[in-house]
């Protein structure tokens, strides 16, 4: 049980960090949260689908273009839709989370319901590891995680771009006065974390299949990382990950499989109500709490 | 007696030290200023004597009581009132109803018997009259967004004095003002100690505070560099090259 | 030769300030109308409806302005904005039916019962996340409907998945019809006087500028409470009139739509208004009914008109109404 249990915890908790990553960037970059974080997941699923079973094409040209795809599209948000309300916060989310609603009941009423629509894993066979079989798509997304987290962090650490990311963040105003233009930044951020969030579904959902219903789920799971762990901190993804990730497991072996988002919601609340900053986050009395 | 001590305040904001080990007191009745540079930890101060901030390590002591780490609104009931150094009234309310909210607190009904609507807004009226604004003319009665510059800081200190408080914080009340509107307003705080209030200033305009001040604490870079009556300090070399140098 | 647009209120408006609304026919009329015919129609509406089936559409719209007046009101008093209302319902839904099968408590007493409860209940659960601010709480309020649904969902208490059925019915057609729309009324007028009382002051200008409230001696989490168990008690009202009305409660209680619907009447009723979301909720709901045809459709359509008029025109019907009656607008030459 024990090996089981540690290996399908890694998968799982490296399954939530690169589905989280995305999301984080994009605040990390331009302090927006976007709510439409799940929908885009799904929507990159149906595309990647769409580009292997309609239009025939080569499996690596698909996920390619799904990424493309959907970058594109958290972009065209960001320019035709958030540009408006940027600075509102609260506006922000509404907007997002109710493009993104929109957008899944639309796959939803046309059709794309779950369990008839998949993508076929990437390589097939598996491995045994500390005696527990796994097929070596789930090892392929261990790898694809973790260098992913790898260089994002390296990338913000010591790359000039990186850096430059980072210190937009922090002050935007002294970014704009350094000639950086912050809705170029902003819709940048999108792009990226769209594109992030694209190759997550790209590399996960040949796991399952691809369900409108995880959308919320998704973007569930992306908030709870992020809270936790702090919603600038690629360590704190890292960590958040990891423990969501375990104890999801664990009570999903032993209590059953609806635990897995209670877990989720619950880290979101527990964090917020005792220590809204998240692990890793910065201390930010005077913005948090009145 | 001395009605405000703070022992060896520290305080720092994600690894920047705002104030590090920082005393002094505040007798009954004078007034106390407090200068320093931008960044010297004067807001600070003022926050975690309002309770806005919790210090890290040190104490604040009020009318012989610990007050450390209390609630801003708990505070405030104890009888501090301090005005913001940016001045946000209640928009759209006309300027009179702004003082309605601290004449709601809990501290002005433990003093008065009035509950009902119409002495609320006698008192708030008699309140800007103190303070200077006309009584009969229209000025009161006009959304608070829309009063000038000058009558918003008398409208922030009538909302301070509506707590009717033992001790009075002003956070760069005269900053922005011309010199006839600031001097307009000093013999108002005259007014306000021959009555027998407390008040800490917190000022960039040293002419007018020296004048008015009985003491003055010297901040620089989260540090008390010294304090004394406006003339030691005028006198005192250090404060002079790091600060004074440029204003005089 | 430049133009502006130039706005200036009618003479009747000044003319009805204060006291001087009293002194003649036409001013009182001015000032009563835009209050009374409203509330008039409204009550008509059971009388004048043709057939179940609208009499059910309208019941639906006042119970949705309910859960919509709740929302205004919190955001209003307390400028916290609520992504969850879907709690309130949910949880007066489920106590409502719950009251009814095990204790077999009259409909009459359950509401009462649902709404005191679930508004104590809720504002429980929500105390922790009082002090936080704007984004965060929005948060959580918008994970406690997931998480209630979820929970019901793996423990399989209170009917699980199935939900509970054969929840007791109204007594008569015109409790059913009428009980609603006089809450309803009560309470926007109830939530409007609060708000011109000192009370409601306090509570507004917390939204509008908290530190100085705090500064002021005001213990902000106390007004919070309040205002939420206000907010809580009318949208637990709304969540176990739905349990009578359908004598059914299920996961369906907690579901996302109940929140985003809220917000999109807000927004096209005109945020903070209180009567404006109700307003809204008599168009929108309407609305979907019609377009109820296309199933889930719905949820796009007005995800996109609150998107579209979030961006667009976030004044909303009654403030523009409201502006309409009450100045006179013309082109200024400058």
């Amino acid at each position: 049980m024990l090996p089981s249990l540690l290996v399908y915890g890694l998968i799982n908790s490296v399954t939530l960090a690169i589905t989280a990553l995305g999301f984080s960037l994009t605040y990390g970059i331009s302090r927006v949260a976007n709510f439409a974080h799940g929908a885009l997941y799904v929507l990159a699923g149906f595309s990647a689908w769409f580009f292997l079973n309609r239009l025939k094409l080569n499996y690596y040209l698909a996920a390619l273009l799904a990424i493309m795809l959907t970058s594109l599209i958290g972009a065209a948000i960001y320019r035709l839709a958030l540009i408006r309300v940027r600075g509102m916060p609260l506006l922000e989310i509404i907007v997002t989370f109710a493009l993104g609603s929109a957008a899944l009941e639309a796959l939803r009423y046309f059709g794309f319901l779950g369990s008839h629509y998949s993508l076929p894993p990437m390589i097939s066979g598996s491995v045994n590891l500390l005696g527990v079989p796994v097929d070596l798509q789930r090892v392929a997304l261990v790898v694809v995680g973790a260098s992913l987290v790898l260089f994002l962090w390296l990338f913000t650490r010591h790359t000039r771009i990186g850096l430059a990311f980072r210190a937009m963040a922090q002050d935007e105003q002294a970014a704009m006065m350094l000639g950086i233009d912050s809705d170029f930044m902003a819709t940048l951020s999108l792009a990226l974390g769209s594109a992030l969030v694209a190759l997550a579904a790209v590399v996960v959902l040949p796991l399952s299949f691809i369900a409108t219903e995880s959308g919320s789920n998704i973007l569930v799971s992306a908030i709870a990382v992020c809270i936790l762990g702090g919603l600038e901190s690629t360590a704190g993804v890292v960590v958040a990950s990891l423990l969501i990730g375990y104890v999801q497991i664990v009570t999903v072996t032993y209590l059953g499989p609806h635990y897995q988002m209670i877990v989720a919601l619950l880290a979101i609340l527990l964090t917020l109500i005792v220590k809204p900053s998240g692990l890793y986050g910065q201390q930010k009395e005077l913005e948090e709490r009145v | 007696m001395d009605l405000l001590v703070l022992k060896e305040v520290s305080k720092s904001f994600g690894g920047v030290e705002a104030l590090t080990k920082v005393s002094f007191a505040v007798a009954q009745n004078e007034i106390l200023g407090i200068i320093g540079l931008n960044g010297s930890g004067k807001s600070t101060a003022v926050n975690i004597i309002t309770g806005f901030a919790a210090p890290d390590s040190g104490e604040v002591w009020f009318k012989g009581e610990e007050i450390t780490g209390f609630a801003p609104h708990r505070i405030a009931g104890l009888g501090i009132a301090r005005s913001f150094q940016t001045v946000r009234p209640f928009h759209n309310l006309p300027a009179y109803k702004n003082l309605i909210v601290p004449l709601y607190s809990s501290r002005i009904r433990k003093f008065t018997e009035s509950g009902r609507w119409g002495d609320r807004d006698a008192v708030a009226m008699d309140l800007l009259e103190e303070v200077g604004f006309e009584r009969d003319s229209q000025v009161p009665y006009k959304p608070a967004s829309a009063l000038p510059h000058g009558y918003l800081r008398r409208l922030e200190l009538a909302r301070c004095l509506a707590l009717r408080p033992d001790l009075v914080i002003t956070d760069e009340l005269f900053s922005g003002l011309s010199s006839s509107e600031v001097g307009s307003m000093v013999p108002l705080i005259e007014k306000l100690q021959a009555r027998g209030m407390t008040i800490i200033m917190v000022e960039h305009r040293l002419r007018e505070l020296f004048r008015l001040a009985n003491r003055v604490v010297v901040l620089d870079r989260g540090r008390k560099v010294t304090e004394g009556t406006p003339a030691e300090i005028v006198e005192n070399s250090t404060v002079r090259e790091t600060y004074l140098g440029a204003e005089l | 030769m430049a133009r502006r647009l130039e706005r200036i209120d009618r003479p009747i408006k000044v003319l009805t300030e204060d006291i001087y609304a009293l002194s003649s026919l036409r001013t009182m009329l001015y000032v009563a109308a835009p209050r009374l015919l409203p509330a008039l129609l409204v009550l008509l509406i059971p009388v004048l409806a043709p057939g179940d089936y609208f009499q059910r559409v309208a019941t639906l719209a006042a119970i949705y302005g309910l859960l919509a007046l709740s929302w205004d009101f919190i955001a209003l008093s307390t400028g916290l904005v609520s992504l969850g209302q879907a709690l309130f319902f949910g949880v007066g839904a489920y106590l409502a039916g719950l009251l009814n099968l095990q204790f077999g408590l009259h409909p009459f007493l359950t509401l009462l019962l649902a709404t005191v409860i679930g508004a104590t209940i809720c504002t429980a659960l929500l105390a922790p996340c009082l002090p936080l601010r704007g984004i965060y709480f929005a948060m959580t309020t918008l994970v406690y409907p997931l998480l209630m649904a979820r929970t019901i969902e793996a423990t399989a208490i209170v009917g699980g998945t199935d939900g509970l059925v054969g929840v007791a019915s109204f007594p008569g057609v015109w409790s059913e019809r009428y009980l609603i729309l006089i809450f309803l009324l009560a309470a926007a007028f109830s939530l409007r006087r609060l708000m011109t009382t000192d009370f409601g002051l306090v509570l507004r200008s917390i939204s509008d500028n908290d530190q100085a409230v705090r500064a002021s001696g005001i213990n902000l989490t106390y007004y919070k409470l309040i205002a939420v168990w206000i907010g809580a008690a009318l949208g637990s009202f709304a969540g176990a009139y739905f349990t009578h009305l359908y004598m059914f409660v299920g996961l369906s209680a907690f579901s996302l739509d109940l929140s985003i619907l809220p917000i999109a009447c807000a927004v096209v009723g005109g945020l903070g208004t209180l009567a404006g979301p109700v307003l809204g909720a008599f168009i929108l709901v309407p609305l979907a009914e019609m377009l109820r045809d296309l199933g889930t459709l719905r949820i796009v359509a007005y995800s996109l008109l609150l998107v579209a008029l979030v961006l667009f025109k976030p004044e909303g019907i009654l403030s523009y109404l409201k502006r309409k009656y009450e100045q006179v607008e013309r082109w200024v030459e400058v």
